[in-house]
């Protein structure tokens, strides 16, 4: 059992998380209130790692991660270190291609509150901040809490971007997915098989939860 | 500027929802804007709210501007006093009753919220279910709990957007009754948007027809209903006694109007739209269900010398206990009556399709509009 693969895989889950939720609020309110020019193409974008291969997705994001791609160099200024086969370079990486679980799920939650409820908030006085806060984000709650489930556990479970921009180093960018690969290269069966039955366990407990919360969301707001 | 009280609106646009409506409303009043779906009623109500922006207008209430076509002036929603019951009454699902009145109370303190939240559900009779969730209310219930919520905001205005349609028969007539005995505590300029003429009439002091956005006529829903602008306006109150004529002489000592309908001469009380009308002219005429009197057998009366009109039943149709008929009239069948009797005098009188009756159109009530033309 290979705890310190466990416990980045948790790591860098719940970071990605949490940067998720502000940015999949954002584009997910964005995409589901506005109509602007290109919105086509914005969904599009934010729906292509689920069709892209993500062999093909990891090559990209480590040419644009590389040193010699100016996001590199600028991370490499700022910081020191490299952005590709580091800890922060996986967690940019879990981000981008977790944008379609936290933002789809996000934007259906938005455009299943009425707009005549959204109307009767700034009817009520509310400013937009306060509408968010006393409404939207309560209604909109099960399709984020989906949201946020589904980015953790893909994030667990995720294996070609992270072997392409992360490589396979121990306590810095190996994760669960990728120990259980080395443990069967490496004829380990029993270790591989308990690294995934957790990993089993933990996806379908998180998943039960949701769907077990959003259905007593769901019949509270009848 | 002088203090300008209630609420003014004007709103123009081409497209995409047309709109051509101008009209004001009193503090304390009641205007209620009927027309057919999709007549621009709400679309107008959401200006006045500011969830919609009309292309060009002006919104003032009790001097203030809240929109301004011109000034490219345009207050946010949240920032305008109004009151809005909607359709659906969009309640906030996730909050209690009493939540989603205080909701409307802005940041005062809590406790203050509450309490004064509390009394508003009593003024509209629901206390002891401050509770209770939308989904836990009835429909009439979740209107009322919206029409608190209006009133908590303490609104410069009172926007009621078709506020009757989604409840049943029983509880609408309740409900008109609590909302005639709320108004009259009520300061505030109030628009009721419906389609239901009976409704506008029963609830309204004054009101606005509307057709594709164009509004066509305001008055008191007397005058409306008798005494419409054009027979387009008729024809939306549902005035089926439209029929046109030639004014075949005037009385210039008392301004009455002899009329020649389709070789029948009538006459006719020149109301203020009429009196321009000079023999010659063309003019439609229209005449109320309720000015059209029976000629009955067994109880003749003294109207029967005004404007008889002779003729054969032409339909019987009962509903309830009022028989709906229309008149043949001899002189021209084509030009059908409508007008309705209680069932008991029909039978008495022996009234049925193809029979000879006779009614008379009282001359008070025949109303005289420019010519509409075909």
């Amino acid at each position: 059992m290979d705890w310190t693969a466990l416990e980045l895989s948790l790591r860098l889950a719940a970071f990605t998380v949490v940067l998720l939720l502000p940015i999949g609020i954002a584009l997910g309110r964005l995409l589901a209130y506005r109509d602007f020019r290109g919105k086509g193409l914005v969904e599009a974008l934010v729906a292509l790692p689920l069709v892209l291969p993500p062999t093909v997705f990891g090559y990209y994001l480590l040419v644009a991660f590389g040193a010699a791609s100016p996001l590199g160099q600028l991370w490499q200024q700022a910081t020191g270190r490299p952005l590709v086969f580091t800890f922060e370079g996986l967690l940019f990486a879990s981000v981008i291609f977790n944008l379609p679980f936290a933002v789809q799920p996000m934007q259906r939650g938005f455009e299943a509150i009425a707009p005549e409820v959204r109307e009767a908030a700034a009817c009520c006085g509310m400013a937009p901040w306060r509408a968010l806060l006393r409404v939207e984000l309560p209604l909109a709650w099960p399709g984020i809490l989906t949201a946020l489930v589904l980015s953790f556990a893909h994030t667990l479970g995720e294996f070609g971007i992270v072997l392409m921009v992360g490589g396979s180093i121990p306590g810095e960018t190996k994760t669960i997915a990728i120990a259980i690969y080395d443990r069967v290269q490496a004829f380990d069966d029993l270790a591989a098989a308990q690294m995934s039955t957790l990993l089993l366990a933990i996806s379908l407990v998180t998943i039960a939860l949701t769907f077990a919360f959003s259905r007593r969301v769901g019949r509270r707001l009848g | 500027m002088s203090r300008v009280e209630g609420l003014q609106v004007v709103l123009r646009q081409v497209g995409p929802i047309p709109l051509d409506a101008a009209f004001d409303c009193a503090p304390g009043e009641v205007l209620a804007l009927v027309g057919p779906s999709g007549s621009g009623k709400s679309t107008i109500l959401r200006s006045i709210a500011g969830t919609y922006a009309p292309a060009a207008g002006r919104v003032t209430v009790g001097g203030e501007t809240w929109f301004d076509g011109d000034r490219g002036l345009r207050v946010a929603a949240h920032r305008r006093r109004v009151g809005l019951v909607f359709q659906s009454y969009a309640l906030f699902p996730h909050m209690t009753a009493l939540a989603n009145v205080a909701a409307a109370m802005g940041e005062a303190p809590a406790v203050e919220r509450a309490e004064r939240a509390r009394a508003l559900l009593a003024l509209v009779h629901l206390e002891g279910l401050e509770q209770r969730r939308p989904a836990e209310l009835s429909g009439g219930q979740q209107q009322r709990v919206a029409v608190a919520r209006a009133l908590a905001r303490e609104p410069r205005v009172l926007l009621l957007d078709e506020p009757f349609s989604a409840v049943d028969r029983a509880t609408r007539q309740r409900l008109y009754r609590e909302i005639a005995e709320l108004r009259r505590g009520l300061e505030m300029p109030v628009v009721l948007v419906t389609h239901d003429l009976d409704e506008a009439v029963m609830l309204a002091d004054r009101l606005v027809v509307l057709y594709r956005g164009r509004t066509l006529q305001s008055g008191t829903p007397q005058e409306v209903t008798t005494r419409p602008a054009s027979a387009e306006v008729a024809r939306l109150v549902d005035l089926r006694n439209l029929f046109d004529a030639e004014v075949a002489a005037r009385d210039p000592a008392d301004g009455r109007l002899l009329l020649d309908w389709a070789g029948l001469r009538l006459e006719a009380r020149a109301g203020p739209e009429g009196a321009t009308a000079a023999p010659g002219d063309r003019v439609t005429w229209v005449v109320p269900d309720g000015f059209v009197v029976l000629h009955r057998r067994d109880r003749p009366s003294r109207g029967e010398h005004e404007n008889p009109v002779a003729g054969r039943i032409g339909m019987l149709l009962p509903i309830g206990q009022t028989a709906h008929l229309t008149l043949l009239p001899d002189h021209a069948p084509e030009q059908r009556l409508h007008f309705s009797v209680p069932l008991h005098v029909a039978r008495r009188n022996g009234l049925e399709p193809g029979v000879a009756a006779a009614v008379s159109l009282l001359a008070e009530g025949i109303h005289v509009m420019p010519s509409r033309g075909e």
